[in-house]
């Protein structure tokens, strides 16, 4: 009766065992690759003595066991501790930032898509006005965001998290209007057969429909909302996240170059653990045949 | 009272006239086959039934109410010829769709899942998703799926056309054990001669260009059909009737008459 196999659980989980051995694996490679990459460039442009397109030396392409030497110093910027203390609190106030406004523009972007699915007007009348906010640069839009949420007592944190949010929500919202619109034209009709109402269709099929959409795009916007959330920081001159780091071993830069690739390292991290968390995310709830992924 | 009653009905997309004055009633616990050569209309005929479009003229009456009211109660269940189950849904939540937009409470929506998955004989697989299924399997489950709320008409658009032979002739004889079990009416679109005369208690024939019934063939062959209807010479015979009266609405009767006798 059963023509197809179900695939034996033990030989799924032996499968997986091997497979992520292998990511693993090819995960240290490339890191490997990159390093050596980093340094062969940097030892042939000195040792050649070329000067294109920029010159190389110490303080352009410091060598990579410097920048993580960097890590344990103590730093040179006066608050005392290793540099990777100082680093890590910071990391973890902008990452506090970073998530709320995620899940802000995320939020928005999101009922944003599904109310501009459901209406060709709305669509019509909104959506030139979500493509014209993004072209209106970060760095013009932060100091007005900063400013108007201060003067109503806002948190300054939170007017950084609106900026990450202003960054999240783009993507989000087209992302999720374009898979509203993927559901399967027989499985429409089944609703319609079901009698099914507009929010049963919106919530039983359309929406997990656009799930794989939304998560491209939530992939996408959770990279974007740690950028915003350090470029929010430099407008608003707080201190306590990455890119007040930024700011200030931007001024060390020329004395010690070690620290602001130390900085970036971890705000390179902070992007990346972002990502992942939206990844394991997506494996949990999205269910889809391996074809129909997207 | 018929169960679908469809009265001088006319559907055209634009210039095309995909069915053209169509008269027909279905008696109820009838199986009704609607076969034809492709763009003939028999999709937009049950389409038509299911008010999943709308007649250009003419009505459908289903249950005695217009098909749109016969629809928002839920009188009819309907199975494509893609299985179309939802990939996120497992095997048993795919067949409790209909149940939970009908507000069937957990409990009862549980055991009719139970009960279906029996009868489609898919016990063991509730908790699989779509893909990991084979094409029969999923068929069952959309079958079940149309079953699942007991509907007084089934519409089947060509259901089985996507299997193989073996595994259609095996869904065929579950299908006619479904049928009787439940006492409900069946429209079924095919392609298949055979498998329309195996099925049916009447099988509806369909001319294209424009659509139009050209003739009804009765099949009097005893009920429950078995493996062995498949060899009796009066199955034959009403095969034969059936791909003559095929070729007599077909565009090219001089070709397609030397065909048939061949
Ligand atoms: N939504 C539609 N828009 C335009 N033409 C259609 C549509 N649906 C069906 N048709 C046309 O109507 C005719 C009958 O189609 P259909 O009912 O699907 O035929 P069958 O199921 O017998 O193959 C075909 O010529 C087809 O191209
Ligand atoms: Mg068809």
């Amino acid at each position: 009766m059963s023509a197809i196999a179900v695939e034996r659980p033990g030989e799924r989980r032996a499968q997986t065992v091997l497979r992520a051995t292998g990511r693993v694996a090819l995960f240290f490679v490339v890191l490997a690759a990159l390093w050596a990459l980093w340094e062969g460039y940097r030892a042939l442009w000195i040792h050649e003595g070329w000067t294109r397109p920029f010159v190389v030396d110490s303080s352009t392409m410091p060598h990579v066991h410097d920048i993580f030497r960097a890590l344990w110093r103590h730093s040179s910027s006066g608050t005392g501790g290793r540099l990777i203390t100082q680093l890590l609190k910071a990391a973890a106030f902008t990452a506090k930032e970073a998530a709320v406004g995620f899940a802000l523009g995320a939020s928005v972007g999101f009922v944003l898509g599904v109310l501009l699915s459901q209406s060709r007007i709305l669509q019509r009348g909104l959506l030139p006005y979500v493509v014209a906010s993004q072209t209106v640069p970060i760095l013009a839009v932060a100091p007005i965001v900063v400013v108007y949420l201060g003067t109503l007592h806002v948190a300054a944190w939170f007017s950084v998290a609106v900026i990450a949010a202003y960054l999240t929500f783009f993507p989000v919202a087209i992302n999720t209007l374009r898979g509203m619109h993927s559901a399967d034209r027989r499985a429409l009709e089944l609703m319609r057969s079901y009698a099914a109402s507009r929010w049963e269709v919106i919530w039983k099929l359309r929406v997990p429909s656009a799930l794989p959409y939304i998560f491209a795009a939530l992939k996408v916007s959770a990279t974007a909302s740690v950028v915003g959330a350090i470029i929010g920081e430099l407008p608003s001159s707080i201190q306590d996240g990455l890119g007040g780091k930024i700011i200030v071993f931007n001024q060390y830069y020329s004395l010690d170059p070690t620290q602001l690739w130390a900085t970036n390292l971890i705000a390179a991290l902070l992007g990346i653990a972002f990502f992942l968390v939206i990844l394991l995310a997506e494996k949990i709830v999205v269910r889809r045949a391996p074809e129909n992924l997207v | 009272m018929s169960v679908v009653h469809v009265d001088q009905v006319t559907k055209r997309f634009g210039r095309l006239t995909a069915l053209q004055e169509i008269d027909l009633s279905i008696e109820e616990g009838e199986f009704i086959s609607l076969i034809g050569p492709s763009g003939c209309g028999k999709s937009t005929l049950l389409r038509v039934m299911g008010d999943l479009t709308d007649t250009t003229e003419g009505k459908v009456i289903v249950n005695g109410k217009p098909a749109r009211q016969a629809r928002i109660d839920r009188d009819y269940g309907i199975v494509f010829q893609d299985a179309t189950l939802y990939d996120w849904r497992t095997v048993s939540k795919n067949i409790s769709l209909p149940l939970e937009l009908a507000r069937w409470d957990r409990k009862r929506r549980a055991a009719r899942v139970q009960e279906m998955l029996e009868l489609v004989e898919l016990d063991g697989f509730q908790d699989n998703y779509p893909w990991q299924l084979s094409g029969g399997m999923q068929q069952r489950v959309s079958i079940a799926r149309a079953l699942s709320f007991d509907p007084a008409l089934l519409l089947m658009d060509e259901p089985f056309g996507a299997l193989d032979e073996m595994t259609r002739e095996r869904l065929n004889m579950e299908l006619l054990r479904i049928w009787e079990h439940s006492g409900s009416t069946v429209v079924f679109v095919t392609h298949s001669i055979a498998e329309a005369v195996f099925l049916s208690t009447r099988v509806v024939v369909m001319s294209p260009r424009p659509g139009r019934i050209s003739s009804v063939v009765q099949i009097d062959l005893p009920q429950p059909r078995t493996a062995a209807t498949r060899e009796e010479p009066r199955f034959f015979e009403l095969v034969t009737e059936v791909r003559e009266a095929l070729h007599l609405g077909a565009d090219e009767p001089g070709r397609e008459r030397t065909e048939a006798t061949a």
